[in-house]
Protein backbone atom coordinates (compact mmCIF):
# COMPACT_ATOMS: atom_id res chain seq x y z
CA UNK A 1 0.00 0.00 0.00
CA UNK A 2 1.42 3.50 -0.75
CA UNK A 3 0.45 6.60 1.27
CA UNK A 4 -1.81 8.27 -1.29
CA UNK A 5 -4.16 5.04 -0.49
CA UNK A 6 -4.41 6.07 3.10
CA UNK A 7 -8.02 8.12 4.08
CA UNK A 8 -7.62 7.83 7.81
CA UNK A 9 -4.29 7.82 9.53
CA UNK A 10 -4.28 7.01 13.04
CA UNK A 11 -0.90 7.35 14.93
CA UNK A 12 -0.49 6.66 18.68
CA UNK A 13 -3.38 8.10 20.18
CA UNK A 14 -3.71 8.02 23.85
CA UNK A 15 -6.67 9.48 25.69
CA UNK A 16 -7.78 10.09 29.25
CA UNK A 17 -10.30 11.84 31.11
CA UNK A 18 -9.20 14.05 33.96
CA UNK A 19 -5.77 13.79 35.26
CA UNK A 20 -3.46 11.08 37.66
CA UNK A 21 -4.95 11.38 40.76
CA UNK A 22 -8.48 12.49 40.12
CA UNK A 23 -11.61 10.20 41.36
CA UNK A 24 -12.46 10.67 37.99
CA UNK A 25 -9.42 9.64 36.09
CA UNK A 26 -9.98 7.14 33.45
CA UNK A 27 -7.68 6.40 30.51
CA UNK A 28 -9.36 5.12 27.71
CA UNK A 29 -7.25 5.06 25.01
CA UNK A 30 -3.27 3.74 25.34
CA UNK A 31 -1.38 4.31 22.03
CA UNK A 32 -4.05 3.18 19.12
CA UNK A 33 -2.98 3.06 15.76
CA UNK A 34 -4.31 2.14 12.01
CA UNK A 35 -4.53 3.08 8.81
CA UNK A 36 -7.29 3.10 7.36
CA UNK A 37 -7.69 2.56 3.44
CA UNK A 38 -9.71 4.69 1.00
CA UNK A 39 -13.07 3.67 0.14
CA UNK A 40 -12.54 1.26 2.62
CA UNK A 41 -15.26 0.24 5.34
CA UNK A 42 -13.68 -0.66 8.88
CA UNK A 43 -15.83 -2.23 11.67
CA UNK A 44 -14.46 -1.17 15.57
CA UNK A 45 -15.61 -3.54 18.26
CA UNK A 46 -14.35 -4.44 21.69
CA UNK A 47 -15.47 -4.07 24.92
CA UNK A 48 -17.96 -1.52 26.64
CA UNK A 49 -16.10 1.46 27.89
CA UNK A 50 -12.89 0.57 25.64
CA UNK A 51 -12.72 3.98 24.04
CA UNK A 52 -13.89 3.01 20.39
CA UNK A 53 -16.47 5.58 20.42
CA UNK A 54 -14.04 8.05 21.75
CA UNK A 55 -11.43 6.82 18.96
CA UNK A 56 -14.12 7.97 16.38
CA UNK A 57 -14.60 11.32 18.00
CA UNK A 58 -10.93 11.73 17.92
CA UNK A 59 -11.15 11.18 14.23
CA UNK A 60 -13.81 13.55 13.85
CA UNK A 61 -11.88 16.11 15.22
CA UNK A 62 -15.06 16.42 18.16
CA UNK A 63 -11.97 14.45 20.76
CA UNK A 64 -8.65 16.15 21.26
CA UNK A 65 -6.67 13.34 22.19
CA UNK A 66 -3.96 13.57 25.32
CA UNK A 67 -1.58 12.68 22.41
CA UNK A 68 -0.88 11.24 18.92
CA UNK A 69 -2.42 12.21 15.84
CA UNK A 70 -4.86 11.51 13.37
CA UNK A 71 -4.55 12.92 9.66
CA UNK A 72 -6.97 13.00 7.20
CA UNK A 73 -5.87 12.83 3.80
CA UNK A 74 -3.16 15.79 4.02
CA UNK A 75 -5.09 17.14 7.10
CA UNK A 76 -3.81 16.90 10.80
CA UNK A 77 -7.28 16.71 12.79
CA UNK A 78 -7.39 19.83 15.06
CA UNK A 79 -11.08 20.31 15.09
CA UNK A 80 -14.40 19.19 13.18
CA UNK A 81 -13.82 18.78 9.15
CA UNK A 82 -17.47 19.04 7.80
CA UNK A 83 -16.42 18.99 4.51
CA UNK A 84 -14.81 15.51 4.15
CA UNK A 85 -15.70 13.88 7.85
CA UNK A 86 -19.98 13.42 8.20
CA UNK A 87 -21.18 11.25 11.55
CA UNK A 88 -24.51 9.56 12.57
CA UNK A 89 -24.55 9.06 15.75
CA UNK A 90 -25.84 6.56 18.18
CA UNK A 91 -28.70 8.50 19.53
CA UNK A 92 -31.34 10.20 18.03
CA UNK A 93 -29.08 12.85 16.76
CA UNK A 94 -31.82 14.68 14.87
CA UNK A 95 -33.19 18.07 15.38
CA UNK A 96 -36.87 17.29 17.23
CA UNK A 97 -38.13 20.85 15.78
CA UNK A 98 -37.51 20.39 11.99
CA UNK A 99 -39.23 17.57 9.32
CA UNK A 100 -37.02 15.52 8.61
CA UNK A 101 -36.45 17.03 5.25
CA UNK A 102 -35.70 20.33 7.20
CA UNK A 103 -32.66 18.24 8.98
CA UNK A 104 -31.16 17.09 5.95
CA UNK A 105 -31.34 20.89 4.50
CA UNK A 106 -29.82 22.51 8.00
CA UNK A 107 -27.17 20.33 7.44
CA UNK A 108 -25.92 21.63 4.40
CA UNK A 109 -26.51 25.42 5.53
CA UNK A 110 -24.02 24.53 8.21
CA UNK A 111 -21.45 22.47 5.90
CA UNK A 112 -21.93 26.18 3.17
CA UNK A 113 -23.44 24.12 0.61
CA UNK A 114 -24.86 27.05 -1.58
CA UNK A 115 -28.81 27.06 -1.51
CA UNK A 116 -29.83 25.89 -4.83
CA UNK A 117 -28.03 22.46 -4.17
CA UNK A 118 -30.09 21.87 -1.04
CA UNK A 119 -33.69 20.49 -2.61
CA UNK A 120 -31.97 18.12 -4.92
CA UNK A 121 -29.15 17.11 -2.97
CA UNK A 122 -31.94 16.48 -0.07
CA UNK A 123 -33.93 14.97 -2.49
CA UNK A 124 -31.74 12.23 -3.80
CA UNK A 125 -30.13 11.39 0.40
CA UNK A 126 -33.70 11.01 1.17
CA UNK A 127 -34.47 8.48 -1.56
CA UNK A 128 -31.18 6.65 -1.09
CA UNK A 129 -32.37 5.54 2.48
CA UNK A 130 -36.22 4.68 1.11
CA UNK A 131 -38.03 7.42 3.26
CA UNK A 132 -39.19 10.03 0.30
CA UNK A 133 -42.71 9.50 1.32
CA UNK A 134 -42.04 10.75 5.04
CA UNK A 135 -39.87 13.99 4.01
CA UNK A 136 -42.27 16.18 5.47
CA UNK A 137 -42.91 13.83 8.82
CA UNK A 138 -41.17 15.05 12.13
CA UNK A 139 -38.51 12.70 13.77
CA UNK A 140 -40.66 11.98 16.54
CA UNK A 141 -43.63 11.03 13.83
CA UNK A 142 -40.99 7.79 12.83
CA UNK A 143 -39.63 4.75 14.43
CA UNK A 144 -36.47 4.65 15.60
CA UNK A 145 -35.40 2.73 12.60
CA UNK A 146 -36.79 5.49 10.51
CA UNK A 147 -34.87 7.99 12.41
CA UNK A 148 -31.83 6.26 11.91
CA UNK A 149 -32.09 6.11 7.78
CA UNK A 150 -33.45 9.64 8.14
CA UNK A 151 -29.77 10.57 9.78
CA UNK A 152 -28.12 8.63 7.54
CA UNK A 153 -29.69 10.32 4.53
CA UNK A 154 -28.29 13.79 6.33
CA UNK A 155 -24.53 12.31 6.17
CA UNK A 156 -25.09 11.34 2.76
CA UNK A 157 -26.50 14.66 1.68
CA UNK A 158 -23.18 15.72 3.12
CA UNK A 159 -21.24 14.26 0.20
CA UNK A 160 -18.28 13.67 2.49
CA UNK A 161 -15.55 11.27 1.62
CA UNK A 162 -15.50 10.06 5.42
CA UNK A 163 -18.43 8.36 6.78
CA UNK A 164 -18.22 7.85 10.82
CA UNK A 165 -20.65 5.70 12.06
CA UNK A 166 -20.95 5.68 15.95
CA UNK A 167 -23.10 2.34 16.81
CA UNK A 168 -25.78 3.77 14.35
CA UNK A 169 -28.15 0.95 14.69
CA UNK A 170 -27.45 0.11 18.88
CA UNK A 171 -30.58 1.45 19.69
CA UNK A 172 -32.81 -0.57 17.45
CA UNK A 173 -33.94 -4.27 18.14
CA UNK A 174 -32.55 -7.45 16.09
CA UNK A 175 -34.46 -7.68 13.33
CA UNK A 176 -34.60 -4.05 12.35
CA UNK A 177 -30.55 -4.06 12.35
CA UNK A 178 -30.56 -6.64 10.32
CA UNK A 179 -32.57 -4.91 7.81
CA UNK A 180 -30.81 -1.79 7.78
CA UNK A 181 -27.64 -3.41 8.05
CA UNK A 182 -28.53 -5.21 4.28
CA UNK A 183 -29.66 -1.90 2.88
CA UNK A 184 -26.40 -0.05 4.29
CA UNK A 185 -24.20 -2.31 2.34
CA UNK A 186 -26.13 -2.26 -0.90
CA UNK A 187 -25.73 1.78 -0.05
CA UNK A 188 -22.07 1.99 0.65
CA UNK A 189 -21.61 -0.52 -2.29
CA UNK A 190 -22.41 2.73 -5.02
CA UNK A 191 -20.84 4.98 -3.09
CA UNK A 192 -17.03 5.22 -2.80
CA UNK A 193 -16.90 6.36 0.69
CA UNK A 194 -14.16 5.73 3.45
CA UNK A 195 -15.70 4.50 6.46
CA UNK A 196 -15.22 3.93 10.00
CA UNK A 197 -18.67 1.80 11.96
CA UNK A 198 -18.27 1.35 15.49
CA UNK A 199 -20.45 -1.56 16.77
CA UNK A 200 -21.05 -3.81 20.11
CA UNK A 201 -22.66 -6.82 17.40
CA UNK A 202 -20.43 -8.97 16.19
CA UNK A 203 -22.54 -10.18 13.43
CA UNK A 204 -22.85 -6.98 12.28
CA UNK A 205 -18.96 -6.29 12.18
CA UNK A 206 -18.90 -9.34 9.78
CA UNK A 207 -21.28 -8.67 7.75
CA UNK A 208 -20.65 -5.24 7.13
CA UNK A 209 -16.68 -4.58 7.36
CA UNK A 210 -13.80 -5.18 5.03
CA UNK A 211 -11.77 -5.04 7.95
CA UNK A 212 -12.34 -5.44 11.77
CA UNK A 213 -10.25 -3.50 14.30
CA UNK A 214 -10.66 -5.22 17.62
CA UNK A 215 -10.01 -3.50 20.47
CA UNK A 216 -8.63 -4.53 24.36
CA UNK A 217 -9.99 -3.51 27.45
CA UNK A 218 -9.74 -0.21 28.75
CA UNK A 219 -7.12 1.78 28.45
CA UNK A 220 -8.76 0.54 24.55
CA UNK A 221 -5.69 -0.25 22.30
CA UNK A 222 -6.41 -2.34 18.45
CA UNK A 223 -5.34 -5.96 19.53
CA UNK A 224 -5.88 -7.38 15.98
CA UNK A 225 -7.33 -6.76 12.72
CA UNK A 226 -9.05 -9.30 10.79
CA UNK A 227 -9.94 -9.03 7.19
CA UNK A 228 -13.39 -9.55 5.52
CA UNK A 229 -13.02 -11.02 2.29
CA UNK A 230 -16.27 -10.38 0.75
CA UNK A 231 -17.48 -8.75 -1.97
CA UNK A 232 -19.87 -6.04 -1.77
CA UNK A 233 -22.79 -5.36 -1.45
CA UNK A 234 -23.11 -8.48 1.10
CA UNK A 235 -25.99 -10.97 0.12
CA UNK A 236 -28.26 -11.09 2.80
CA UNK A 237 -27.57 -15.11 2.53
CA UNK A 238 -23.47 -14.40 3.42
CA UNK A 239 -25.32 -14.54 7.15
CA UNK A 240 -25.71 -18.16 6.89
CA UNK A 241 -22.74 -19.21 5.07
CA UNK A 242 -19.44 -21.05 6.55
CA UNK A 243 -17.24 -18.45 5.98
CA UNK A 244 -19.51 -15.92 8.04
CA UNK A 245 -19.71 -18.56 11.11
CA UNK A 246 -15.83 -19.03 10.52
CA UNK A 247 -15.04 -15.17 10.76
CA UNK A 248 -17.71 -14.08 13.76
CA UNK A 249 -16.36 -17.00 15.33
CA UNK A 250 -12.39 -16.38 15.02
CA UNK A 251 -13.95 -12.75 16.28
CA UNK A 252 -16.06 -13.90 19.13
CA UNK A 253 -12.40 -16.01 20.28
CA UNK A 254 -10.08 -12.91 20.04
CA UNK A 255 -12.63 -10.95 22.02
CA UNK A 256 -13.93 -12.85 24.53
CA UNK A 257 -11.02 -12.44 26.67
CA UNK A 258 -11.30 -8.91 26.35
CA UNK A 259 -15.43 -8.40 27.03
CA UNK A 260 -14.68 -10.68 30.47
CA UNK A 261 -11.92 -8.18 31.69
CA UNK A 262 -14.37 -5.49 30.71
CA UNK A 263 -17.35 -6.43 32.44
CA UNK A 264 -14.91 -6.99 35.59
CA UNK A 265 -13.90 -3.48 35.05
CA UNK A 266 -17.17 -1.93 34.64
CA UNK A 267 -18.50 -3.53 37.28
CA UNK A 268 -15.89 -2.01 39.50
CA UNK A 269 -16.00 1.55 38.37
CA UNK A 270 -19.44 1.76 37.50
CA UNK A 271 -20.47 2.22 33.65
CA UNK A 272 -20.54 5.36 31.36
CA UNK A 273 -17.27 6.11 32.92
CA UNK B 1 -53.94 10.20 15.61
CA UNK B 2 -57.81 10.76 14.60
CA UNK B 3 -57.98 14.51 14.10
CA UNK B 4 -62.06 13.91 14.23
CA UNK B 5 -61.32 12.38 17.89
CA UNK B 6 -59.38 15.17 19.11
CA UNK B 7 -61.81 17.66 18.00
CA UNK B 8 -64.29 16.15 19.93
CA UNK B 9 -62.26 15.81 23.29
CA UNK B 10 -61.54 19.02 22.87
CA UNK B 11 -65.03 20.44 22.59
CA UNK B 12 -65.87 18.42 25.75
CA UNK B 13 -63.10 19.84 27.60
CA UNK B 14 -64.17 23.41 26.49
CA UNK B 15 -68.41 22.39 27.45
CA UNK B 16 -66.78 21.24 30.89
CA UNK B 17 -64.66 23.91 31.29
CA UNK B 18 -67.89 26.36 30.81
CA UNK B 19 -69.77 24.40 32.70
CA UNK B 20 -67.88 24.53 36.04
CA UNK B 21 -68.64 28.52 35.82
CA UNK B 22 -72.21 28.01 35.08
CA UNK B 23 -72.15 25.47 38.21
CA UNK B 24 -69.69 28.28 40.33
CA UNK B 25 -71.98 31.41 39.02
CA UNK B 26 -75.40 29.86 39.99
CA UNK B 27 -73.70 28.15 43.20
CA UNK B 28 -73.16 31.85 43.87
CA UNK B 29 -76.54 33.24 43.18
CA UNK B 30 -78.42 30.72 44.91
CA UNK B 31 -76.22 31.38 48.42
CA UNK B 32 -77.00 34.57 48.43
CA UNK B 33 -80.61 34.53 47.29
CA UNK B 34 -81.99 32.00 49.11
CA UNK B 35 -79.62 30.19 51.14
CA UNK B 36 -79.60 33.29 53.20
CA UNK B 37 -75.58 34.32 52.83
CA UNK B 38 -75.33 37.92 54.37
CA UNK B 39 -75.07 40.58 51.46
CA UNK B 40 -72.45 42.38 53.08
CA UNK B 41 -70.04 39.41 53.20
CA UNK B 42 -70.96 38.42 49.32
CA UNK B 43 -73.27 40.67 47.07
CA UNK B 44 -76.06 39.13 45.08
CA UNK B 45 -75.00 38.52 41.93
CA UNK B 46 -77.39 40.28 39.71
CA UNK B 47 -76.57 42.99 41.84
CA UNK B 48 -73.13 43.27 41.13
CA UNK B 49 -74.05 42.70 37.62
CA UNK B 50 -76.33 45.74 37.63
CA UNK B 51 -73.19 47.95 39.08
CA UNK B 52 -71.02 46.32 36.58
CA UNK B 53 -72.78 47.28 34.08
CA UNK B 54 -72.75 51.63 35.71
CA UNK B 55 -69.04 51.18 36.43
CA UNK B 56 -68.73 50.59 32.54
CA UNK B 57 -71.32 52.99 31.64
CA UNK B 58 -69.73 55.43 33.51
CA UNK B 59 -66.13 55.34 32.16
CA UNK B 60 -64.79 55.95 35.37
CA UNK B 61 -62.49 52.94 35.93
CA UNK B 62 -60.61 54.41 32.60
CA UNK B 63 -57.83 56.35 34.38
CA UNK B 64 -57.55 53.38 36.65
CA UNK B 65 -56.89 50.75 33.88
CA UNK B 66 -54.80 53.14 32.15
CA UNK B 67 -52.70 53.55 34.51
CA UNK B 68 -52.67 50.01 35.86
CA UNK B 69 -51.99 48.84 31.96
CA UNK B 70 -48.99 51.35 32.14
CA UNK B 71 -47.52 49.82 34.87
CA UNK B 72 -48.13 46.37 33.94
CA UNK B 73 -46.48 46.79 30.58
CA UNK B 74 -43.42 48.48 31.56
CA UNK B 75 -42.78 45.72 34.06
CA UNK B 76 -42.80 43.12 32.41
CA UNK B 77 -40.59 44.67 29.68
CA UNK B 78 -37.86 45.65 32.07
CA UNK B 79 -37.98 41.54 33.47
CA UNK B 80 -38.29 40.60 29.95
CA UNK B 81 -35.20 42.76 28.91
CA UNK B 82 -33.04 41.58 32.10
CA UNK B 83 -34.39 37.87 32.33
CA UNK B 84 -33.50 37.25 29.25
CA UNK B 85 -30.44 38.88 28.82
CA UNK B 86 -28.79 37.76 32.03
CA UNK B 87 -30.47 34.51 31.66
CA UNK B 88 -28.55 33.65 28.27
CA UNK B 89 -25.09 34.94 29.62
CA UNK B 90 -25.34 32.62 33.17
CA UNK B 91 -26.29 29.89 30.44
CA UNK B 92 -23.19 30.13 28.76
CA UNK B 93 -21.28 28.64 31.45
CA UNK B 94 -21.85 25.33 33.52
CA UNK B 95 -19.86 27.00 36.27
CA UNK B 96 -22.21 30.51 36.37
CA UNK B 97 -25.25 28.11 36.27
CA UNK B 98 -24.41 26.20 39.01
CA UNK B 99 -23.34 29.68 40.82
CA UNK B 100 -26.12 31.71 39.82
CA UNK B 101 -29.08 29.36 39.47
CA UNK B 102 -29.81 27.97 43.22
CA UNK B 103 -29.15 31.30 44.04
CA UNK B 104 -31.39 32.85 42.52
CA UNK B 105 -34.39 30.29 42.74
CA UNK B 106 -34.05 30.80 46.53
CA UNK B 107 -34.77 34.06 45.81
CA UNK B 108 -37.80 33.30 43.81
CA UNK B 109 -39.23 31.77 46.78
CA UNK B 110 -39.00 34.68 49.39
CA UNK B 111 -42.53 36.62 49.00
CA UNK B 112 -41.01 39.75 47.62
CA UNK B 113 -44.40 41.50 48.29
CA UNK B 114 -43.26 41.75 51.61
CA UNK B 115 -40.83 44.48 50.83
CA UNK B 116 -43.48 46.99 49.08
CA UNK B 117 -42.93 49.48 51.67
CA UNK B 118 -39.27 49.70 50.77
CA UNK B 119 -40.32 50.09 46.76
CA UNK B 120 -42.50 52.61 48.31
CA UNK B 121 -40.00 54.24 50.29
CA UNK B 122 -37.13 54.47 47.27
CA UNK B 123 -39.86 54.62 44.44
CA UNK B 124 -42.92 57.00 46.00
CA UNK B 125 -46.50 56.34 46.08
CA UNK B 126 -47.14 56.54 42.46
CA UNK B 127 -46.85 54.26 39.91
CA UNK B 128 -42.98 53.73 39.47
CA UNK B 129 -43.26 51.32 42.83
CA UNK B 130 -45.21 49.12 41.56
CA UNK B 131 -43.81 48.90 38.20
CA UNK B 132 -40.26 48.38 40.02
CA UNK B 133 -41.88 45.71 42.21
CA UNK B 134 -43.87 44.02 39.28
CA UNK B 135 -40.18 44.16 37.24
CA UNK B 136 -38.45 42.36 40.24
CA UNK B 137 -40.99 40.05 41.13
CA UNK B 138 -41.44 38.65 37.17
CA UNK B 139 -37.51 38.53 36.76
CA UNK B 140 -37.11 35.44 38.55
CA UNK B 141 -39.39 33.15 36.57
CA UNK B 142 -37.84 34.81 33.50
CA UNK B 143 -34.47 34.51 34.19
CA UNK B 144 -34.74 30.93 35.52
CA UNK B 145 -36.59 30.05 32.89
CA UNK B 146 -33.90 31.56 30.68
CA UNK B 147 -31.35 29.63 32.47
CA UNK B 148 -32.78 26.12 32.01
CA UNK B 149 -34.10 26.41 28.13
CA UNK B 150 -30.58 27.81 26.86
CA UNK B 151 -27.83 26.01 29.86
CA UNK B 152 -29.81 22.06 29.10
CA UNK B 153 -29.78 21.59 25.89
CA UNK B 154 -29.19 17.83 25.01
CA UNK B 155 -25.39 18.04 23.93
CA UNK B 156 -25.81 15.62 21.36
CA UNK B 157 -27.63 18.32 19.06
CA UNK B 158 -24.88 20.58 19.69
CA UNK B 159 -22.27 17.71 19.09
CA UNK B 160 -24.21 16.88 15.68
CA UNK B 161 -24.23 20.44 14.36
CA UNK B 162 -20.65 21.75 15.55
CA UNK B 163 -19.91 18.10 13.37
CA UNK B 164 -21.08 19.60 10.14
CA UNK B 165 -19.91 23.18 10.89
CA UNK B 166 -21.89 24.92 12.45
CA UNK B 167 -20.93 28.43 13.13
CA UNK B 168 -21.59 30.32 16.11
CA UNK B 169 -23.85 32.26 15.06
CA UNK B 170 -25.93 29.19 13.36
CA UNK B 171 -25.64 27.23 16.71
CA UNK B 172 -27.43 30.12 18.12
CA UNK B 173 -30.25 30.76 15.40
CA UNK B 174 -30.82 26.81 14.34
CA UNK B 175 -30.25 24.96 17.52
CA UNK B 176 -29.92 26.74 20.62
CA UNK B 177 -33.01 29.15 20.12
CA UNK B 178 -35.15 26.33 18.73
CA UNK B 179 -34.52 24.17 21.53
CA UNK B 180 -34.98 26.89 24.13
CA UNK B 181 -37.31 28.92 22.75
CA UNK B 182 -40.74 26.32 24.53
CA UNK B 183 -39.06 27.17 28.39
CA UNK B 184 -38.29 30.32 27.58
CA UNK B 185 -41.63 31.64 26.45
CA UNK B 186 -43.80 29.14 29.31
CA UNK B 187 -40.51 31.83 31.67
CA UNK B 188 -42.18 34.42 29.55
CA UNK B 189 -46.02 33.97 30.27
CA UNK B 190 -45.31 33.05 33.90
CA UNK B 191 -43.59 36.00 34.17
CA UNK B 192 -46.58 38.03 32.89
CA UNK B 193 -49.00 36.50 34.91
CA UNK B 194 -46.93 37.62 38.01
CA UNK B 195 -46.44 41.25 36.72
CA UNK B 196 -49.88 41.60 36.44
CA UNK B 197 -50.64 40.22 39.89
CA UNK B 198 -47.82 42.26 41.95
CA UNK B 199 -48.95 45.45 40.53
CA UNK B 200 -53.00 44.60 40.91
CA UNK B 201 -52.18 43.52 44.36
CA UNK B 202 -49.91 46.31 45.36
CA UNK B 203 -52.57 48.53 43.82
CA UNK B 204 -54.71 47.26 46.56
CA UNK B 205 -52.39 48.08 49.14
CA UNK B 206 -51.46 52.02 47.72
CA UNK B 207 -53.23 53.60 45.04
CA UNK B 208 -55.25 53.30 41.99
CA UNK B 209 -57.41 50.71 40.60
CA UNK B 210 -56.35 47.89 43.19
CA UNK B 211 -57.17 50.53 45.55
CA UNK B 212 -60.38 51.54 45.01
CA UNK B 213 -61.39 48.02 45.47
CA UNK B 214 -59.67 48.09 48.83
CA UNK B 215 -61.28 51.26 49.61
CA UNK B 216 -65.11 50.16 48.75
CA UNK B 217 -63.98 47.17 51.28
CA UNK B 218 -63.30 49.72 53.60
CA UNK B 219 -66.62 51.51 53.29
CA UNK B 220 -68.32 48.00 52.79
CA UNK B 221 -69.61 48.81 49.53
CA UNK B 222 -69.38 44.78 48.84
CA UNK B 223 -71.86 45.06 45.48
CA UNK B 224 -69.20 48.05 43.74
CA UNK B 225 -66.00 46.00 45.10
CA UNK B 226 -67.31 43.15 43.40
CA UNK B 227 -68.62 44.40 40.12
CA UNK B 228 -64.78 46.29 40.33
CA UNK B 229 -63.15 42.58 41.09
CA UNK B 230 -65.23 40.94 38.25
CA UNK B 231 -63.56 43.54 35.96
CA UNK B 232 -60.05 43.76 37.40
CA UNK B 233 -60.62 39.61 36.71
CA UNK B 234 -61.96 39.63 33.25
CA UNK B 235 -59.16 42.17 32.33
CA UNK B 236 -56.51 39.78 34.00
CA UNK B 237 -58.13 36.71 32.52
CA UNK B 238 -58.36 38.17 28.85
CA UNK B 239 -54.56 38.87 29.10
CA UNK B 240 -53.54 35.94 30.04
CA UNK B 241 -55.62 34.40 27.14
CA UNK B 242 -53.97 36.69 25.09
CA UNK B 243 -50.46 36.16 26.12
CA UNK B 244 -51.51 32.23 26.15
CA UNK B 245 -52.30 31.88 22.79
CA UNK B 246 -49.08 34.03 21.90
CA UNK B 247 -46.94 31.44 23.19
CA UNK B 248 -48.53 28.46 21.34
CA UNK B 249 -48.65 30.00 18.35
CA UNK B 250 -44.48 31.25 18.81
CA UNK B 251 -44.00 27.53 19.64
CA UNK B 252 -46.15 26.23 16.69
CA UNK B 253 -44.31 28.83 14.57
Amino acid sequence: MTIGDVAIRIKDVSHQFGEPGDAQFVRVLQHASLDILRGELVCLIGPSGCGKSTLLNVIGGLIRPSSGTVEVGANLIHGPLPREIAFVFQENALFPWCTIIDNVRLGMVFQGVSKDQHEDRARTSLEAVGLSEFMRYYPEQLSGGMRQRAALARALSLETNILLMDEPFGALDEQTRMILGEDLSVLLARTAKTIVFVTHSLGEAVFLADRVAIFSARPGTIKATIKIDEPHPRKPGFVTTEKFAQLRNQLYGLLHDEIRKGVEFTAVMGPDS
Amino acid sequence: MNGQQEQQERWLSRCLQIGFVLVLLLLWYLGTTYWGISGILLPNPVMVLHDLKEVLGSGEFLPDLEVTLFEVAVAFALSCVSGLALGYLISRSPYLIAMFEPLLSSVYSIPIILFLPLFVLFFGLGPWSKIALGATISFFPIVLNTIAGFGYVDRIFITAARSMGASNAQMFRYVLLPAALPVVLTGLRIGFTIALLAVLGSETIASFAGHRIAQLADAMETVRMFAYITFAVAIAAGLNALVSSLERQAKRR
